[in-house]
């Protein structure tokens, strides 16, 4: 039995040191989230009123993202509205090729990543530089984020300073982080002089003000938006909320939940463009409108982006971003990749031991585990439920239905216990692959009691 | 107050055991205990695999078996969670739901509803102790390390009833085990692994027993440290624990 996850993660786990090394620094990030949230008295009051918020949000959509339209076009920005991803990379284009640009520098976006903008583009002739040192790092290596705001943590430093060398001339065997990051820094500030537009994505839309906000540590997307005088912002249409009122909370979960900092380092709040400039507000529902009219999943679009449901998740640190088969890992991207195409992304399902502790922790209080129970009532109805598995269940069906059988069954248990391991390891039985087979009593409880209890205390049936 | 001993499948078949130490303890505290016989199993391992429509019969049966008892009592955490938090939705306009909404995992039935103050049993030993997703999460037997706000620990509360026992918890407290029920066998890999790391944490205690409210992760444990050459370290569930020297 096996379904795309378990088949990836097997070779994630054969490599233990860096199995090891994965699991151990998620957990410290968790760790540092944790220590963040006990500092704040209110945290879980936070949580409640930031799913509150969202929960109200989401049900006005129509109305928040109409006044933010508004407020944003009132501010001289140009808003834009992609039903889909393709409507999304032509709107790009269009913007792009009309004022020429030959090379865009860009911050981090999930939704970029999401749409696949950056192939499409570049199928165009643009150039894009990604600006986030992680993603800037994995686009030179031609990979995908693993995680969605570590995005190159699966790579060691000496993975860097062997791309580096090859990438951008840096000194041969100088694999200091020190010294790497500064050479990115000089590359990058060369692309950011030289690039025509600086694409951001967008943390939060605020209807009040048309603001957009983004959150970086690094300052790239105001270094992506200081230098060109094109500004492109990427927003989800879930992304908005109601005003600064609601920002504050938000803001105050954000940094807090995804890394264990008391905020981002940097929080850019773009209203207008500067003078001489232009700015273009790019808004995208790609499936999010669907998604909300879908009572079991709507919750999902609370989602802040924060990364915490994977760095808690026990089955994401033991097997790595790229065991997943959505561009999203762990128990978000489990049931976003459901959203997207359930036949496609069913192989993700079984990643899930229904801990809960993804949803203990989501900063929105999103049900990620109780959704992935809902997914896989579902799956069998997509014809990707594991045929058997169905076949085990079904068996179970039968045997625990019919109590004569079961206590036949369960009476005799104990005569596995004399078949030899040889013959149990065979790999018919999935449960002695991990596991030395349980040693069987020779009586099962329900005749034990006969022999212990008063006969008045057992009701024959 | 009349009670009714439910002891889930997998207890019945591997460890009769605990199933006894629950009957020997309730009626230590006097109390009025029924087993009622023809049970198999509550539906859980089919719905955590996404066929709960295989657990409605079950449901069903679970519901007229147990009917007039003032409690259901069972020595399985997960099995409890399913029953209450599924049944209500899975019986909706098919049968009557009660029983479910009785069923408490013998844990919370002792601490919250018997409130035991009183000594129990001995078990002079340096036990580790394993706090199981649904408990934590589902049953609230302890505080989630995931949130802030008062700690409490329920199992803690009772051992700390038995004399000479001496009650540690291992590093990643409340972290999953790996066994996930079918996860076991569909994600073999990842499930050995968290197995291994977590015995590995309960062994680093130093304690000579693990315990916990839920004989499926103990199982799993159990499981997976024979695998690997067995391992120095005993398994209870916490009922043995409280009905030792009964």
């Amino acid at each position: 039995m096996s379904t795309s996850h378990s088949n990836a993660a097997d070779k994630f786990l054969k490599n233990r040191k860096y199995a090891d090394w994965h699991d151990d620094t998620f957990w410290s990030v968790r760790q540092k989230r944790d220590r963040m949230a006990a500092s704040l008295p209110e945290w879980e009051r936070l949580r409640q009123a930031a799913a509150e918020i969202k929960d109200h949000t989401l049900s006005h959509l129509g109305d928040y993202l109409e006044q933010f339209a508004d407020a944003a076009e009132k501010n001289g920005v140009k808003v834009h509205w992609a039903a889909d991803a393709d409507e999304f990379n032509s709107i790009v284009y269009d913007i792009l090729s009309s004022h020429g640009v030959q090379k865009m520098v860009k911050s981090k976006s999930m939704l970029t990543e999401e749409c696949r903008m950056n192939p499409y583009l570049e199928s165009k002739g643009i150039e894009i530089v990604e600006t986030d040192l992680g993603e800037r790092i994995i686009q030179l290596k031609g990979q995908a984020p693993s995680h969605i705001v570590m995005p190159a943590i699966h790579l060691s430093h000496d993975d860097v300073g062997e791309l580096f060398e090859k990438e951008l001339c840096t000194e041969k065997g100088n694999h200091d982080p020190t010294y790497l990051t500064y050479q990115a820094r000089l590359s990058l500030r060369d692309e950011f002089l030289t690039a025509d537009a600086g694409m951001t994505g967008a943390n939060f839309g605020i209807a009040e003000t048309g603001d957009i906000v983004v959150c970086t540590n690094e300052g790239n997307a105001d270094m992506s938006t200081s230098c060109p005088r094109l500004h492109i912002a990427a927003m989800g249409i879930e992304k908005v909320i109601p005003d600064y009122d609601a920002l504050a909370v938000f803001h105050r979960l954000l940094a807090r939940s995804a890394t264990g900092q008391p905020t981002t380092v940097f929080t850019s709040h773009f209203r207008k463009a500067r003078p001489g400039g232009e700015m273009h507000i790019v808004l995208v529902d790609n499936g999010r409108s669907e998604w909300l009219a879908d009572s079991d999943h709507r919750k999902t679009l609370r989602c802040m982006r924060c990364g915490s449901c994977m760095n808690t998740c026990p089955v994401y640190r033991n097997s790595g971003g790229y065991s997943y088969s959505y561009f999203i890992p762990g128990p978000l991207g489990v049931n976003l990749g459901m959203l997207r195409d359930p036949k496609a992304y069913s192989g993700n399902i079984s990643a899930c031991t229904l801990c809960l502790s993804c949803q203990s922790t989501c900063p929105v209080k999103i049900d990620l585990g109780d959704q992935i129970y809902k997914w896989r009532q579902k799956l069998d109805s997509f014809g990707t439920a594991n045929k058997e598995k169905k076949l085990i269940c079904k068996g179970m069906e039968v045997i625990f239905d019919h109590p004569a059988i079961y206590n036949a069954a369960t009476g005799e248990l104990h005569l596995v216990n004399h078949v030899p391991d040889a013959i149990l390891n065979c790999g018919l039985n999935p449960w002695a692959a991990g596991h030395k087979m349980m040693k069987f009593p020779k009586k099962p409880f329900h005749k034990l009691i006969k022999e212990v209890a008063d006969p008045d205390d057992i009701k024959k049936s | 107050m009349k009670i009714g001993l439910f002891i889930p499948c997998y207890v019945d078949a591997v460890y009769p055991d605990v199933g006894v130490a629950c009957y020997k303890l309730l009626k230590h505290l006097g109390l009025d205990v029924i087993y009622p016989m023809g049970q198999t199993c509550c539906g859980q391992p089919m719905a955590n695999a996404g066929f709960e429509k295989e657990a409605v019969g079950l449901a069903e049966k679970f519901e007229d078996m147990f009917a007039g008892f003032d409690y259901v009592v069972a020595p399985s955490v997960s099995c409890v969670a399913f029953m209450r938090l599924n049944y209500p939705r899975l019986l909706k306009g098919k049968h009557e739901c009660k029983a479910a909404e009785k069923a408490m995992d013998i844990v919370e039935f002792l601490h919250d509803v018997v409130k035991v103050k009183g000594p129990l049993g001995r078990f002079p030993y340096k036990v580790s102790l394993h706090n199981s997703c649904h408990g934590v999460r589902e049953l609230g037997l302890s505080s989630p390390s995931e949130n802030t706000g008062p700690r409490f620990n329920k199992i803690k509360d009772l051992l700390s009833l038995v004399e000479g026992i001496e009650v540690v918890e291992p590093d990643h407290a409340d972290e999953c085990c790996g066994f996930g029920g079918m996860f076991s066998i569909e994600e073999t890999g990842v499930s050995r692994r968290m197995g291994e790391k977590k015995l590995q944490r309960h062994i680093a205690t130093g304690a000579s027993y693990i315990t916990g409210a839920d004989c499926s992760c103990l199982m799993h444990l159990a499981g997976v440290g024979a695998k690997d050459g067995s391992k120095p370290i005993g398994f209870k569930h916490v009922v043995e624990i409280l009905a030792s020297g009964l």
